[in-house]
C-alpha cells in the first residue's frame, strides 16, 4: 500500500514536473513577448544588436537543450513508475514511430505538391529552340515515370512500416524469397529504362550529328571565355569566323586572331548574342584560361569551353524574345546565356544578354556591329593602313575591347566595397 | 583453400589470444597504436565524426552567405578574419568552403569513416576472425588517414587558404595559382592529403578483401556471408582497383603544378600572359579523376546498403527478401561502376559518341538499384518491425536511396543532362542519394553496432529525437534546390545577387538556410548522446538486438582475438529470423540444424542427401509420435 503511494506520488511528482516545465516555458514566452512587445514599443532599435549576437542564440539553443533535457527525464520518471507498477511501458516507441511515418508521408506528399506546384511554376519556361522541345518532351515523361514510382514506393514504405510495426503479438512472416516476383521487378525496371535509354540516345544523336542543309547553312558565332567574362565574334560577310593563335594574344588582339588570314578581316565583334530566329545557328566555343561553362538553359545548351580545343554546338531558336516576353508575361524578360563551370572569384557574376529578333532586325543590326581590325593591328600584321571611312569604327575598337574588359573587372570588383560596409 | 588457412590460424589465433592475456597493453599500443581491429574501427569512426563535424560547420557558413548574402555576421570574422572580412566570406573563400566540405564528406567521413569503420569492425566479428590479416597494415591505414585529415585541415591555417577549385578540382583552375589564389600551397596540400589518404585506403582495402578471402571461420562459405560483408567485400575491391587511378592523375598534376609538365595544360593565356604549356588536355583530368570519381560514389553507398539490409532484417525480424538477388544486383552495381564515369562528363566536350555509350551504361546500372529497393520494401512486407533508432536510420536511408536514385535517371540520360550539368538539381540529386542515403546508412550503423562497439547502448529517446529532426531537414534542405536546378541556377555561385532571374530564388534559400542550421544542431543530440554513452550509456548485454550473426557471440568486454575460447562454427546462413517451428524468432548462425529439426526446411540441406535422410526421419518419428498421443 505504501508503495502504491509512494508511486502514485512519483506520478503525480512527474506530471507536477511536466505541467512545471510547461508552465515556465509559456511564462517565459509570455514574459519574453512582453519584453519585446515593451521594447520594441520604447525603444524599437536596441533589440536588434542582441538578436545579432551569436551569445543570444547559444543561449537560446542551450535553452532548448535544457527544456529537452527536463521532458527526457520527466518521461524517464513515467516510465520507472510504470514498471515499478508492473504495468506494460507507458509510451509504445512503436507505435509512436510508426504513427509518424505516416504523419510524414501524408505531410510530405502534402510538401511534394506544393513544391512541383508552386516551385514548379517558377523553373525555366519552355524551350526556345528546336531540339529544346524534344527534351523538354523527355524530361516530362521522365518526370511522370519517376514521380510515380516515387510516389508509389513511399506510400509502400511508409505504410509497411506502420502497418507490420511490431505489437508484440505476432511473428513475422518467413519469406526469404520469390524467383517470379524477383524477376518482374528486374525485367520491368529493366524494360522501362531500355525506353528511356533509346529515346534519350535518339535524341542525343539528333542534337550532336546534324546534317548540313545546304541552304539553310548556319551562322557561325565564336564564344571565347576568359576569366569572368565572354567575347562574341560574329563571321562577317564571309560567314567564316577566321583563324586564331592563343601565341598572338595581346592586349589589343585580345582573341590571337590572326590577321595574315583573310577570314578574320570581316569578323565583327558584339556586346550581346543577336541571331536571327528560326535560323540554326553554329556555336563555336573556345576558352582562354581555364574551364567554363557556356550555359544557355532556355534554348537547353550547355558545353563546356576548353582552352586548347573547340566544341561545337548548333542550334535553332525558335521563339523571339520579345515573343517570350508576352509569353512569360515580363516586359523585362531577357534571355542569357552565362558560365556553369567553377572558374574563380568572379564565377557568379558572368553573364552575357540573347537576343532573338526577326531577320530583317538582325540584318539591320549586324551591319552596325565594328570589326575586330584596327590599324594598330593591321601595322603589327604588316597589312595596308585603311584611311578614313573605316577609321572611325576601326577607333571605336580597341577602346571598346579594353572597356570590355574594364567592365567586367569592376563588375566582380564592384561586390568588394560593398562587402566591406 | 579456405578450410586449410583456417585450421592454422584458430591454433595460431588461440596460441596468440594466450599470450596477450600475460601482459597489459600499455596505453599507446591500446588507445594509440592499436593493431586491433575494433580499436582501429573505433579510431575511424571518431575521426569520421570529427570531421563530419567540421564539413557540416562549413556548409553552414556557406549557406549563411547565400542565404543573407547582404548581410554581415561580426562573429565570422573573429573566427576567420581576413577571409571574412566585415563580417562577410569572401568569393575565394566561398568556394574554399564549398571544395573542402565536400572533399572531407566524400572522402573522410563517407568513405574512410564509412567503410574504415564497419569494415574493420564487422568484418572480422561477423566472419569468425580473431583479427584482420595483417593488423600491423590495419593500423598503418588508420594513421595515414589521420595525418591526410591533419594535412587537409592544415590548409586553412596557410595565407591563400584552402584549394578552392571544386572537390573535383579541375585543372586548369587548380593548376594555375594565378587563377585563383586556393590553387596556390593550398592545392598542394589538398594533393599531398589524397595521395596519403588513397594510400590509407589502399592499405585498409587490402587486408579487407584478404580478411574476406582467406580466413573466415569454419562453415561460413561466401554465400552465408551477411549482407554486410558482402558489401564491403565489393566496396573493398572497387576500391583497389580505382583509386590508383586518382593517385596516378594527381602525380601528373603535381608534376603539372611543380615541374612545369603538360598533362593537362594547353593554349592557355592567363590575362595576357602566354603559358608555355602545350600539348595536354583538361579532359585528360576529368577522365582519370571520374575513373576513380563515379566508382567513389558506389564506394560510398554500397557499405551503407550493406548495413541497412542487416539492419532491415533484424530489425523486421524477417529475412532479407531475396538473399541471391541483392548479392547479384551489389556485383552488378560494382562491375557497372567502372564503365559509366562517362556520364559525369557529357557537355565538357567528350565526343558525343562516348556520351551515347555512357548513357546507355549509366541507366542500366538503375536496374540492380532498382531491385535492392524493391528487396527492402519486400523485406518489411508482413516483418515485425521494431523501430530502433537504427532501424529507423535504415528506412530513411532506403527513402532517400528512391529519392536520389529517381532524379539520377534525369542526371543519366545524355539529353536531360544538357540542360541539367552543374545546375543545383545535380547538387540536390547527390546530397541526397551519396549524402543523406550514405549518413543514413552509416548512422545506421552506429545505433546497431554501438553496443557491440563501446559495451553500452545508447539512448534510445534521443536517437529518436536525432532521427526524425535530421530526416525532416534533410528533405527541406535538398527537395527545393531541384527547383533551383531546374529554373538554370548554377552550382557554386557566391551569390545569387548578379541575376535578376535568381532573386525570387532567396527566400528559397533563407528557408534551406534554417533548415539545415536546424539538421546541424540536431546532430548536437547524437553527438551527446554518442560520447555521454561512452561512459555513462545503460550497460549493454552479449545479443541486443536478438541478432543471428557472430559479432553477437563475443563477450560484451573486448578482447584481443574477439573469442575467449575456440572461434565458433557456422551452419546456416545469417537470415534465419522467425523461421515457422522455431523456438525463438531468430536462430544464431553458430546453431547446427541439429538442434532444430522442427524448424528445418527442405532447401536448408542444399541437397546433402545425409542430412535430408535425417530430418526425414525425426519427422516420421514426430509424426507417429503424435500419432501415438492422438
Amino acid at each position: 500500500m505504501s508503495l502504491r503511494k509512494f508511486i502514485s506520488n512519483k506520478t503525480i511528482a512527474a506530471l507536477a514536473v511536466i505541467l512545471t516545465v510547461f508552465a515556465n516555458t509559456s511564462a517565459f514566452a509570455q514574459e519574453a513577448a512582453a519584453g519585446a512587445a515593451a521594447t520594441a514599443a520604447k525603444k524599437p532599435i536596441d533589440m536588434f544588436p542582441i538578436y545579432k549576437t551569436a551569445a543570444f542564440y547559444t543561449l537560446l539553443f542551450l535553452l532548448l537543450c535544457l527544456f529537452i533535457a527536463i521532458v527526457g527525464k520527466a518521461m524517464r520518471v513515467y516510465e520507472l513508475t510504470r514498471e515499478a507498477q508492473d504495468k506494460p511501458a507507458g509510451i509504445n516507441w512503436n507505435t509512436v514511430n510508426g504513427v509518424l511515418f505516416v504523419i510524414f508521408l501524408i505531410v510530405g506528399l502534402y510538401g511534394v505538391y506544393f513544391e512541383y506546384t508552386v516551385h514548379g511554376k517558377m523553373i525555366l519556361p519552355d524551350a526556345a529552340s528546336e531540339h529544346g522541345a524534344k527534351i523538354d518532351q523527355m524530361f516530362n515523361i521522365t518526370l511522370i515515370l519517376t514521380t510515380i514510382v516515387f510516389i508509389g514506393t513511399h506510400l509502400v514504405l511508409f505504410l509497411f512500416s506502420y502497418f507490420y510495426k511490431n505489437t508484440g503479438k505476432r511473428k513475422a512472416y518467413y519469406y526469404p524469397h520469390n524467383n517470379a516476383l524477383e524477376r518482374i521487378w528486374t525485367i520491368v525496371p529493366a524494360l522501362v529504362l531500355t525506353v528511356l535509354v533509346l529515346m534519350g540516345f535518339l535524341t542525343w544523336r539528333s542534337i550532336f550529328y546534324k546534317i548540313e542543309d545546304p541552304n539553310n547553312k548556319p551562322l557561325n558565332i565564336e564564344i571565347t571565355s576568359q576569366q569572368f567574362a565572354w567575347t562574341i565574334r560574329y563571321p562577317g560577310a564571309d560567314k567564316i569566323v577566321g583563324k586564331k593563335n592563343y601565341k598572338l594574344i595581346t592586349g589589343t588582339n585580345s582573341l590571337g586572331m590572326d590577321f595574315n588570314d583573310k577570314d578574320n578581316l570581316d569578323d565583327q565583334m558584339a556586346e550581346e548574342m543577336v541571331i536571327p530566329v528560326n535560323k540554326p545557328v553554329r556555336l563555336i566555343l573556345t576558352s582562354k584560361d581555364v574551364l567554363h561553362s557556356f550555359y544557355m538553359p532556355h534554348f537547353r545548351i550547355q558545353l563546356n569551353t576548353v582552352p586548347g580545343m573547340t566544341s561545337y554546338f548548333e542550334f535553332t531558336p525558335t521563339i523571339t524574345t520579345a515573343d517570350m516576353q508576352t509569353k512569360v508575361n515580363d516586359p523585362a524578360f531577357k534571355f542569357l546565356f552565362y558560365c556553369s563551370k567553377i572558374c574563380g572569384s568572379g564565377h557568379y557574376n558572368m553573364q552575357k544578354v540573347v537576343r532573338v529578333v526577326s531577320q530583317a532586325e538582325y540584318d539591320a543590326w549586324i551591319v552596325k556591329q565594328p570589326k575586330f581590325i584596327n590599324n594598330d593591328l593591321r601595322k603589327q600584321f604588316n597589312l595596308p593602313i585603311v584611311p578614313e571611312p573605316a577609321a572611325a569604327p576601326a577607333a571605336a575598337a580597341p577602346a571598346d575591347s579594353t572597356a570590355k574588359a574594364a567592365t567586367s573587372a569592376p563588375a566582380v570588383a564592384m561586390n568588394k566595397p560593398a562587402l566591406k560596409k | 583453400m579456405s578450410t586449410i588457412t583456417l585450421h592454422d590460424t584458430h591454433n595460431n589465433d588461440h596460441h596468440d589470444g594466450h599470450d596477450h592475456g600475460h601482459h597489459e597493453q600499455s596505453f599507446i599500443s591500446k588507445y594509440i597504436f592499436s593493431q586491433d581491429h575494433k580499436m582501429i574501427a573505433k579510431q575511424f569512426l571518431i575521426t569520421g565524426i570529427v570531421m563530419a563535424v567540421i564539413a557540416m560547420g562549413l556548409s553552414i557558413l556557406f549557406r549563411l552567405q547565400l542565404a543573407w548574402p547582404d548581410k554581415s555576421f561580426p562573429i565570422l570574422e573573429t573566427f576567420l578574419g581576413r577571409w571574412a572580412e566585415g563580417g562577410r566570406i569572401k568569393p575565394d573563400f566561398y568556394l574554399a568552403l564549398v571544395t573542402i566540405h565536400g572533399t572531407i564528406m566524400v572522402f573522410f567521413v563517407l568513405t574512410a569513416g564509412l567503410s574504415g569503420t564497419f569494415s574493420n569492425l564487422l568484418i572480422p566479428l561477423q566472419l569468425g576472425v580473431r583479427d584482420m590479416a595483417s593488423p600491423f597494415m590495419n593500423m598503418l591505414s588508420y594513421w595515414l588517414f589521420f595525418i591526410a585529415c591533419v594535412v587537409m585541415m592544415s590548409s586553412f591555417f596557410i595565407e591563400t587558404g584552402p584549394a578552392s577549385a571544386g572537390w573535383t578540382v579541375y585543372p586548369p583552375l587548380s593548376a594555375i595559382p594565378k587563377a585563383i589564389s586556393g590553387s596556390g600551397l593550398g592545392m598542394t596540400l589538398w594533393l599531398i592529403s589524397m595521395v596519403l589518404f588513397v594510400a590509407s585506403q589502399l592499405m585498409g582495402g587490402i587486408n579487407y578483401v584478404s580478411t574476406v578471402l582467406n580466413m573466415r571461420t569454419k562453415g561460413m562459405d561466401l554465400w552465408k556471408m551477411p549482407l554486410t560483408i558482402w558489401a564491403f567485400l565489393l566496396t573493398a575491391i572497387l576500391g583497389i582497383l580505382s583509386f590508383p587511378v586518382l593517385v596516378a592523375g594527381v602525380v601528373l598534376l603535381i608534376f603539372d603544378r611543380s615541374f612545369g609538365t603538360s598533362f593537362y595544360l594547353s593554349d592557355i593565356v592567363m590575362g595576357t600572359q602566354v603559358l608555355p604549356n602545350e600539348g595536354g588536355s583538361p579532359i585528360l583530368w576529368q577522365h582519370l579523376f571520374w575513373f576513380l570519381g563515379h566508382p567513389e560514389v558506389y564506394i560510398v553507398i554500397m557499405p551503407a546498403l550493406g548495413i541497412s539490409s542487416e539492419v532491415i532484417s533484424v530489425n523486421s525480424r524477417k529475412p532479407i527478401f531475396g538473399y541471391h538477388a541483392m548479392v547479384y544486383s551489389l556485383i552488378g552495381i560494382t562491375i557497372l561502376s567502372f564503365i559509366v564515369w562517362g556520364h559525369h562528363m557529357f557537355v565538357t566536350g567528350m565526343n558525343p559518341l562516348l556520351g551515347g555509350v555512357f548513357m546507355i551504361t549509366t541507366l542500366i546500372i538503375a536496374v540492380p538499384s532498382a531491385v535492392k529497393t524493391f528487396n527492402y520494401l519486400a523485406t518489411l512486407w508482413r516483418g515485425n518491425i521494431r523501430f530502433t533508432p537504427a532501424m529507423l536510420c535504415a528506412i530513411g536511408m532506403v527513402s532517400f536511396f528512391i529519392s536520389g536514385g529517381l532524379t539520377g535517371i534525369f542526371l543519366g540520360n545524355a539529353s536531360l543532362d544538357i540542360n541539367l550539368h552543374d545546375t543545383y538539381f545535380v547538387v540536390a540529386h547527390f546530397h541526397l542519394v551519396m549524402g543523406s542515403a550514405a549518413i543514413f546508412g552509416m548512422l545506421a550503423g552506429v545505433y546497431h553496432w554501438y553496443p557491440k562497439m563501446f559495451g553500452r547502448m545508447l539512448n534510445e529517446k534521443l536517437g529518436y529525437l536525432h532521427f526524425w529532426v535530421t530526416f525532416i531537414c534533410a528533405y527541406l534542405v535538398f527537395f527545393p534546390l531541384h527547383f533551383l536546378g531546374l529554373d538554370g541556377v548554377p552550382r557554386r555561385y557566391y551569390a545569387f545577387t548578379e541575376f535578376e532571374f535568381m532573386q525570387k530564388w532567396v527566400t528559397v534559400n533563407i528557408f534551406v538556410t534554417w533548415a539545415a542550421i536546424v539538421a546541424a544542431l540536431a546532430q548536437v543530440a547524437f553527438l551527446f548522446n554518442f560520447f555521454y554513452s561512452i561512459f555513462k550509456g545503460k550497460k549493454a548485454t552479449q545479443n541486443p538486438w536478438e541478432s543471428n550473426t557472430l559479432e553477437w557471440t563475443t563477450p560484451v568486454e573486448h578482447i584481443h582475438g574477439n573469442w575467449p575460447g575456440e572461434i565458433p562454427t557456422v551452419y546456416r546462413w545469417p537470415y534465419d529470423y522467425s523461421k515457422p517451428g522455431a523456438e525463438h524468432d531468430f536462430i544464431p548462425q553458430t546453431v547446427p540444424y541439429s538442434q532444430t529439426m522442427s524448424s528445418n526446411m527442405p532447401h536448408d540441406f542444399e541437397g546433402n542427401a545425409e542430412s535430408e535422410r535425417i530430418q526425414k526421419e525425426w519427422e516420421e518419428k514426430q509424426a507417429k509420435e503424435k500419432a501415438i498421443l492422438d
